[in-house]
């Protein structure tokens, strides 16, 4: 197990080194110096100077080797366009808001996702069933924006329940959650539903009826546990679910969130501030892939048996 | 004794073993004509009456973005400063937005760059997957571990974010360059099950009995290989195409997508987005069609499934 882990870790930080390597020299291939594309006419001799300043001038593979150093050191540079902001104090500031968003609505769209899926394959071809089915596959399909549209304008417009926009309060946080846990809710579901019916077809559930086991017992002994193992592979699909939803959510109710920040610097072209978000990005992506992999692991002995050998 | 009388009994005759009823090699005439795998998955798909209406949908949508916004006669572009922000009317259907351009054919014509790029993506992608996929599985041993590493890499970085950062380090918003982006690593699922789906048939006990029967590689590979991945690979684009929808429109939306003039759906409902609780008529038609669209897709796609997957039928 815990040579499976080691393992494990070493390929996602060499995946991680990739990505860093193929994005820092991405974006050091957009054409004109970071300098001059976000101000105009500025003097050449100033703009010597900045480009010296912030270590442009120096030859690209020189840039790469400090900006590996400074990011070992857990340095992520700086805004070009706000100077003396660093990432990391960007990340410190705005990753809780996010996180917190996030969190919950993962957490709701699991929790809900999985009991609506278990619901819809126990009550298979039942009405109860089409309609969670028919609400998952709207959920699934309609993006994230529209949602927020329709929520947006029919809870704050039509039925002013809930504040437009904002954060702060729990009150704000209902919408923006609602709508970012629309899509992991109905993938669980559809997921689960499917996975729980393939298990009812199990051998095991037949010789459980078969000896008079309780209809609860079965569901939360053998029905459940077996059947949400593969949903556990998913984790990794909703987090980055939850990067898209943060960046189009965040905008439209105007949560301080790293979504938005993000957004933000890409409009700003601040470009080091875009790399430097989008290496915490990635990093929690592969990160929230190798938790799975271990969960997986942990919970199928088959999986780290074959990985092993 | 008891044979010889038992024999005598029945006196049994050869007119006794003849076939009754059918002519002599009856057996081996069809009651139904044969239905090839194709003609059986066409069947299957137009029985199931949601994907059918998917499809129809979607043909109505696209011929709309062809034709409505010739028809109308009114162009995409024109500005009228004295019919700004008009709620949908006789004269201009879906309204007018804040410099007075008709949405109408504003909406059609952005449907023109959604669903090429949804389709045009699509293709890219099946294309790529297929040739890296096949070559993949072709080759098999070394190569094929390095090939399958290098996808491996490429699909641990969230989709979107390499869509964003493309689209951000080429800097021009064309429709080509948009597509681009998205498939630049778009193309790493459709291959991976490409491979999967080739070496599973390649391992499959009728290709083994082909092979032992002496049918040659290239007819193995034109009657077994092909068309067993075909329809796997359809289904599979079938999906994808919602993706590439939803992908055009968060970059439009979130501006790094098709720039002004220009528009497509994702750029409409951003433009909507600031007018939202006073002109909701401007988000509305967009994002009804956005919707409309990567639904039917997908109830077109488990149609397709259901109708060209034997497997996977329920």
């Amino acid at each position: 197990m815990t040579k499976f882990i080691v393992k494990r870790i070493f390929y996602m930080l060499a995946v991680l080194f990739c990505v860093v390597t193929i994005t820092f020299f991405l974006v050091h291939s957009i054409p004109g110096d970071p300098i001059s594309s976000m101000v105009e006419d500025l003097p050449l001799e100033t703009r010597d100077l900045y480009l010296e300043k912030y270590g442009f001038d120096q030859p690209i593979f020189l840039q790469y080797i400090k900006f590996i150093k400074q990011l070992a050191a857990g340095d992520l540079g700086q805004s070009l366009r706000y100077p003396g902001r660093r990432v990391v104090d960007i990340v410190k500031n705005y990753a809780p808001v996010s996180g917190m968003i996030g969190g919950l609505s993962l957490l709701i769209g699991f929790a809900a996702g999985i009991v609506l899926g278990i619901v819809a394959a126990l009550k298979r071809n039942q009405w109860s069933d089409r309609v969670i089915m028919v609400l998952a596959l709207l959920g699934t399909t309609i993006p994230t924006f529209v949602v927020a549209a329709v929520l947006q304008y029919a809870l704050t417009v039509t039925y002013p329940l809930f504040p437009t926009t904002g954060f702060g309060t729990a009150k704000h946080l209902v919408l923006p959650v609602a709508c970012m846990c629309v899509g992991p809710l109905s993938s669980y579901a559809r997921y689960m539903r499917s996975s729980v019916l393939d298990v009812t077809g199990q051998d095991f559930i037949l010789t459980a009826e078969a000896k008079g086991v309780s209809q609860f017992r079965i569901v939360t002994r053998h029905l459940f546990r077996n059947s949400f193992l593969p949903c556990v592979t998913m984790i990794c699909t909703s987090v980055a679910g939850i990067f898209s939803g943060s960046f189009i959510i965040e905008s439209i109710f105007a949560i301080p969130g790293l979504g938005k920040y993000f957004i933000s610097a890409i409009n700003d072209r601040d470009y080091s501030v875009v790399l430097g978000l989008n290496i915490i990005f990635t990093g929690v992506y592969i990160l929230s892939v190798l938790i799975s992999d271990i969960l997986l692991a942990m919970i199928d002995p088959r999986i780290r048996l074959t990985d092993e050998a | 004794m008891e044979e010889q009388n038992r024999a005598q009994e029945i006196a049994l005759s050869p007119q006794d073993f003849a076939i009754c009823g059918e002519e002599a090699g009856g057996a081996d005439l069809l009651a139904r004509k044969p239905v090839t795998y194709w003609q059986d998955a066409w069947r299957r798909f137009f029985a199931n009456k949601l994907a059918v209406c998917a499809l129809v949908l979607l043909c109505v949508i696209a011929l709309a973005t062809i034709f409505a916004p010739l028809l109308s006669g009114q162009s995409p572009t024109a500005r009228n400063l004295l019919e700004r922000k008009q709620w949908p009317s006789a004269r201009h259907l879906f309204g007018t937005d804040e410099l007075g351009r008709d949405l109408f054919v504003r909406v059609w014509t952005g449907g023109r760059v959604s669903i090429a790029i949804g389709i045009g993506g699509a293709a890219i992608v099946a294309v790529v997957g297929c040739l890296y996929g096949g070559l993949a599985a072709y080759f098999g041993g070394k190569v094929d571990m390095l090939m399958m590493r290098i996808v491996e890499v490429l699909s641990s970085v969230p989709h979107l974010l390499v869509v964003i950062m493309m689209s951000v380090v080429l800097e021009s918003s064309s429709i080509p360059t948009l597509l681009f982006a998205m498939t630049v690593t778009g193309w790493c699922p459709i291959a991976r099950l490409v491979r999967s789906q080739m070496l599973q048939i390649s391992r499959s006990e009728y290709v083994t009995a082909a092979k032992i029967m002496g049918v040659s590689p290239l007819k193995i590979v034109m009657r077994h290989m092909i068309p067993n991945t075909i329809s796997v690979i359809i289904v599979a684009i079938t999906f994808r195409i919602p993706g590439f929808i939803f992908g055009e429109a968060f970059l439009s939306y979130v501006g790094l997508g098709v720039q002004p003039p220009n528009t497509s759906w994702g750029a409409l409902a951003s433009a909507a987005q600031n007018s939202l609780l006073y002109q909701p008529y401007m988000m509305f038609f967009p994002a009804l069609l956005i919707a409309l669209t990567m639904l039917s897709f997908t109830l077109m796609g488990d149609g397709l499934r259901d109708a060209l997957d034997p497997k996977l039928r329920r």
